[in-house]
């Protein structure tokens, strides 16, 4: 029983990968960018939930509806006045441009918050659990794995059932024809990496409640959020989650196992999902 | 005062010249048609009107309004559409999608919708929850015909629209034309066939090595001297 316990919690954990990952999917199935900041974004919007609840008192939950429209206009100016001009037939500049932004962003939140470990705080919330059935379930990781769900259940109803989301795919396929439909490619990318950036606010707040972060983690939920993405299968939000899923159980047995292995588990079950399904669970048919 | 016009029109792919003064002029409920061997610059020319290569403001006028130097999305949203040579209908969206996606960036009250295309073309509502690229080539050209009538624009420009296709599907697609001039829009066809070019057209021009070398209405044009100016073969 010990084990299913161990692998509910990794699937729990799974959400918050997949949080991670959703943005970073989004905007790579739209604009073919790898943005090497997304980790460091992700802490970038811890900090500033952790400085809307510790300023203003305000509760996380309602910090982060405050700070999903700022991350959103974040990701809007850097994808409209920064991110557009690197992109084109060559694929290092975008590479070196938010490889650079994560460096800077490191850099900037270590020089305003220290390198102190922050922890966002939450009440009651932090401790709550229920029990299910045999389980006791913390009331944070139900709610984090909710939360994916239900941003992979908007973003596809965005993608697949509105004008943006056609406008979406359809500069993704061919730009320079989306251009003949009306379609501005740049303004549409800056929306989206807007929305990607929302979503950051939210995965965010669940990085900060759930344990301490300081400056320099952002690189290490890169490295989570590209092997949820890889092991879905690039392009599939749904296999974005089911990558993510793997990856939190690998990390909790791993974990369970001997606490030094937990890491090491998570990049393991990566490698071995490589070997066995090269392109992932669910890889888009049209590439 | 023409619909669209152009004057003295050039365009560049970097170094290489396509396009040595071009003008040509589409007057409001006409049809006309751009005749050419390949390489004439016919494609080159739709490029240069839909905004997808910038030219000299006052090098096309739209209305008396110079729209040489505006973006794709700029034309587009005055009201000139354009099948593209190839279809290029989007792979990733329905058939029904690539309609609707037509109308992205100009959603203007007209004789076009999705129940007028639909009726235009009964096999599109059929298959309309397939993957556009999934049709054969002739309801692929329907399909994109019928994105570019979505956004009901003043001028349509068809490039290469026999591209590819069996006869008999060309004579199919070119059965629709009749109906889409009395809903009121200007047409620009670029063809390779001068024989369907002529039965469709007002008035035709003919293009070579980037500039018009002939022009007149189908009737007056002999067939001669349609062969000269296509080929370059002075009789």
């Amino acid at each position: 029983m010990s084990w299913a316990d161990t692998i509910l919690q990794g699937v729990l954990l799974g959400g918050l990968y997949a949080l991670f990952a959703a943005g970073l999917s989004l905007v790579f199935g739209i604009m073919r960018l790898v943005n090497l900041a997304h980790g460091d974004l992700i802490v970038l919007a811890a900090y500033l939930i952790l400085v809307l609840v510790s300023g203003l008192g305000l509760h996380p939950f309602l910090a982060v509806l405050i700070a999903m429209p700022l991350m959103f206009g974040i990701g809007w100016l850097l994808q409209a006045y920064v991110l557009n001009r690197t992109l084109g037939p060559d694929i290092l500049p975008p590479l070196l441009v938010t490889f650079g932004l994560s460096v800077v962003l490191q850099n900037g939140l270590l020089q305003a918050y220290s390198a102190d470990s922050r922890r966002i705080p939450s009440g009651s919330l932090e401790t709550a659990s229920v029990a299910l059935g045999p389980f006791n379930v913390g009331v944070m990781p139900m709610l984090t794995f909710a939360s994916a769900v239900a941003v992979i259940l908007i973003l596809n109803r965005v993608l697949y059932g509105t004008e943006l989301g056609r406008a979406f795919r359809a500069t993704s396929d061919d730009a320079v024809t989306a251009g003949l439909m009306g379609i501005r490619p740049n303004r549409t990318f800056a929306v989206a990496t807007g929305i990607a950036m929302a979503i950051v606010a939210i995965a965010a707040v669940f990085l900060g409640t759930r344990a301490n972060f300081d400056p320099t983690i952002g690189p290490a939920r890169l490295i989570y959020a590209f092997e949820a993405v890889i092991m879905g299968g690039l392009g599939s939000l749904w296999g974005t989650l089911a990558g993510g899923v793997v990856l939190g159980v690998a990390q909790t047995i791993g974990g369970a196992v001997n606490p030094e292995w937990q890491i090491l588990a998570g990049h393991i079950a990566f490698v071995l999902v490589l070997l066995v399904r090269p392109r992932g669970f669910f890889p888009r048919a049209v590439d | 005062m023409a619909l669209l016009e152009t004057h003295g029109l050039t365009a560049f792919y970097r170094d290489f010249q396509a396009l040595f003064g071009v003008d040509l002029s589409l007057e409001a409920g006409e049809t006309i048609a751009i005749v050419g061997a390949n390489g004439a610059g016919k494609s080159t020319l739709m490029r240069s009107i839909s905004g997808v290569l910038r030219n000299g403001a006052d090098q096309i006028l739209f209305e008396g309004r110079p729209i040489g130097a505006l973006t794709a999305p700029d034309v587009m949203s005055l009201g000139i559409a354009m099948v593209p040579e190839g279809r290029k209908l989007f792979p990733s969206l329905s058939v029904e999608e690539n309609l609707l996606i037509g109308r992205y960036g100009r959603a203007t009250k007209g004789p076009w919708s999705l129940e007028t295309i639909y009726r235009m073309f009964p096999v599109l509502k059929e298959r309309r929850n397939t993957p556009g690229t999934a049709l054969s080539g002739g309801q692929q050209q329907m399909v994109a015909i019928g994105r570019a009538l979505m956004s009901n624009p003043r001028v349509l420009l068809c490039d290469e629209l026999s591209l590819g296709l069996a006869p008999i599907i060309i004579r199919d697609i070119y059965a629709a034309f009749p109906a889409i001039r009395d809903s009121g829009a200007s047409i620009v066809i670029v063809e390779q066939d001068i024989g369907q070019a002529m039965k469709v057209a007002d008035r035709l021009y003919c293009m070579m090595e980037g500039r018009v070398t002939l022009s007149g209405r189908p009737a007056e044009l002999s067939r001669e001297a349609i062969h000269a100016a296509y080929f370059g073969a002075h009789a």
